[in-house]
């Protein structure tokens, strides 16, 4: 297994699957020439030419639409925001056509398209670079939506959402580009989607955490773990639809306590989600309500102190990991 | 009929082409304002729900524009599309299935009147968001393009999608990447209720294809051949040189935006609605191949009854099918679960 970035995790799955299958194609503003404003793309138009590397206009919705018209017809678009936050110009070409045309459409076409770029907050990029998009797709039926932590995850679930026959919303994260990690070579290395990963065993408390916010957890569980004597064993939902329920109960039930840490804003959010779903099917098992670590419920703002309050951070998930496990 | 007189030899083949391409246009027009009288009727009767957005006074349109198609091209439309099913070959008792939202309807009753497609003849649908599937048509051309195909693609669309960014973008990425695709605007003057001088700064709307260097024409779209005429030659463009194209052809809407706007009176005058119905365009034609010779009185009688007969059969046949059953209701939301592909 090769150690490598996140970064080339992802360019060597647009390069297999490229190669795998000639109905692939890469489309967004500067994936070609550029080499991708984030370089993920970068080398794929010397190696599949412009055919197949298709530098655009910025027109999200115009060219989004393009990806899902090819795909009616057969073909397997890889669609690329700059940024998951343009996403939302395209927005009706995603949830009101990809989203829906195999259904209203009662089976008769599908729509395999990957939509993916980065997402989340990143490095003082304020109000509308900086938003946790995953909120605004994961609510609507017919879309699929991934955000990989690891290099691994990037790889092995962007090659099954390139091959999956639905819409995949797939958003990476910015600060997560450079982080390195083993990755298997072998081109059929696949992560199914909708699979979920204990990234770490525990006994006392589970905390869910996707993408960044992951690694932030992370540092807070070795924290509690050398200070409090906590042990946390830590989900990665990796898909957040189809979510991985049975993965998250089957801990819960395990250690009976539950942090769920987010980047976006709490209200209506992804811990809202998990917090109703555990209720319903474990309340018993519960021996504290469910924590939530979430972005403040406001814009991000730009100057670096008032972002770093708006961003959950390692002591505040800290402090709610000791309050939910009643220590202290 | 209009058509091109290329010499003497082949005079007489190309009279009975005419004729008989005559009839049918005029059949594939009379079936869809028959059809959709029909459903007006049955929406009155509340065997078919939700929007119903009748194509009446605008046949020539879809029908010209289609039959200058090969079946292997493809068709997409926004909500007011039963005439571009039909005249794309959809059958008539499935659609009318569709309509009544049961089992056997062309989207399997999941769709409705807005939204119908039919994979078998390549109609892409039935969209409702207006100017929304415009840049689907152009993704269509590209995938077209992308395998090497000679196919094209014609997306209809109504006046009210022109001043929507979708629009705009679709044009320039057509003409910019040279996409086979033939835009048709179908011009009836109201989006819903907005006259077309109140919503765009530019009203002569072929006129747009000169900023994205395309070829543009407007036609009238109450005459089946001249509709037909302009798209053949913009088809041809796309097919033998991936030429995009935009047509606009001027037409009339005689009933309301949709059955809950019968009257269609806040916007527009009696007068003009009355005035309009003066060019209808089947009854227009019918009378032109009557001049011509091509049609008589019991010719006319035989085409009515047949078509009327097709249009009972598709009310029978919806009247038979069954409500989808429940477990549909999660069928086909993805697809790679039951019933999905």
């Amino acid at each position: 297994m090769a150690v490598i970035t996140y970064r080339e995790a992802l360019n060597q799955a647009h390069r297999e699957e490229m190669e795998r299958d000639e109905r692939v194609f890469l489309i967004g503003e500067e994936v070609g020439v550029y080499g991708g404003a984030y370089k993920v793309s970068q080398g794929l138009l010397e190696k599949f030419g412009e055919r197949r590397v298709i530098d655009t206009p910025i027109c999200e919705s115009g060219f989004t639409g393009v990806g899902i018209g090819a795909a009616m017809i057969g073909l397997r678009p890889i669609i690329e925001m700059m940024t998951f936050n343009f996403a939302l110009v395209a927005l009706d070409q995603i949830v009101n056509h990809a989203a829906k045309l195999h259904y209203m459409s009662g089976g008769q076409f599908t729509c395999p398209i990957v939509v993916r770029g980065p997402g989340g907050p990143a490095h003082q990029l304020a109000a509308q670079h900086s938003q946790s998009m995953e909120t605004y797709f994961y609510h609507v039926p017919g879309l699929k939506v991934v955000r990989p932590t690891t290099p691994r995850d990037a790889k092995g679930l962007l090659k099954s959402a390139i091959r999956d026959e639905n819409p995949v919303i797939f958003i990476e994260s910015e600060t997560l580009y450079g982080v390195k990690g083993e990755v298997p070579e072998d081109a059929d290395f696949l992560i199914p989607l909708g699979v979920a990963e204990v990234k770490r065993e525990g006994r006392d408390v589970t905390a869910v955490a996707y993408s960044g916010m992951y690694y932030r957890v992370l540092e807070a569980a070795e924290e509690v773990a050398r200070t409090d004597g906590i042990s946390v064993e830590i989900v990665d939902p990796r898909t957040l639809r189809p979510m991985d329920t049975e993965t998250i109960l089957a801990s819960v039930r395990k250690t009976h306590r539950v942090l769920v840490a987010e980047s976006g804003a709490g209200f209506a959010g992804m811990g809202s989600e998990i917090a109703a779903f555990i209720t319903e099917n474990a309340f018993d098992e519960l021996d504290a309500p469910v924590a939530r670590v979430t972005g403040a419920n406001a814009p991000m703002p730009y100057a670096r102190n008032l972002e770093r309050l708006k961003t959950p951070s390692k002591e505040k998930i800290v402090e709610a990991l000791r309050r939910v496990c009643a220590v202290g | 009929m209009a058509m091109k007189d290329k010499g003497a030899a082949t005079k007489a083949a190309s009279a009975r082409d005419d004729e008989k391409l005559g009839r049918e246009l005029l059949a594939q027009m009379l079936l869809i304002r028959r059809f959709e009288e029909k459903a007006a009727e049955m929406y009155a009767l509340g065997k078919i729900g939700g929007f119903l957005h009748l194509y009446i006074g605008q046949e020539a349109v879809a029908v010209g524009a289609i039959s200058t198609l090969r079946a292997d091209d493809y068709v997409i439309a926004g909500y007011r599309e039963h005439g571009h099913a039909l005249a794309k070959g959809a059958d008539p008792g499935r659609l009318m299935a569709e309509l009544f939202g049961r089992r056997d309807g062309l989207s399997k009753g999941k769709g409705g009147s807005m939204h119908l497609f039919d994979r078998s003849v390549n109609f892409l649908g039935g969209h409702a968001i207006v100017g929304g599937y415009l840049p689907i048509a152009a993704g269509v051309a590209f995938g077209i393009k992308y395998e090497e195909r000679d196919r094209v693609i014609l997306c209809f669309f109504g006046d009210g999608s022109v001043p929507q960014g979708e629009f705009h973008e679709s044009l320039n990425l057509a003409a910019l990447w040279k996409l086979p695709v033939v835009y048709i605007c179908e011009n009836n003057r109201y989006a819903m209720g907005t006259a077309i001088q109140r919503a765009l700064a530019q009203t002569e709307i072929y006129k747009f294809a000169e900023s994205y260097k395309i070829p543009g024409e407007a036609c009238n779209g109450m005459d089946v051949l001249a509709v037909r005429d302009s798209v053949s030659r913009a088809v041809a463009r796309a097919r033998e040189s991936r030429t995009p194209s935009l047509i606009e052809a001027r037409t009339y809407r005689f009933r309301g935006h949709s059955m809950r706007d019968p009257s269609a009176a806040v916007y527009r005058t009696k007068e003009e609605v009355e005035q309009e119905k003066l060019r209808d365009p089947i009854s227009g034609f019918r009378d032109q191949l009557v001049r011509e010779g091509h049609l008589d009185e019991a010719g006319w009688k035989a085409l009515t009854e047949e078509v009327e007969a097709r249009v009972a059969q598709a009310v029978a046949f919806a009247e038979a099918s069954p409500e989808p059953p429940a477990e549909w209701l999660y069928e086909n939301v993805y697809a790679d679960e039951p019933g999905g592909r």
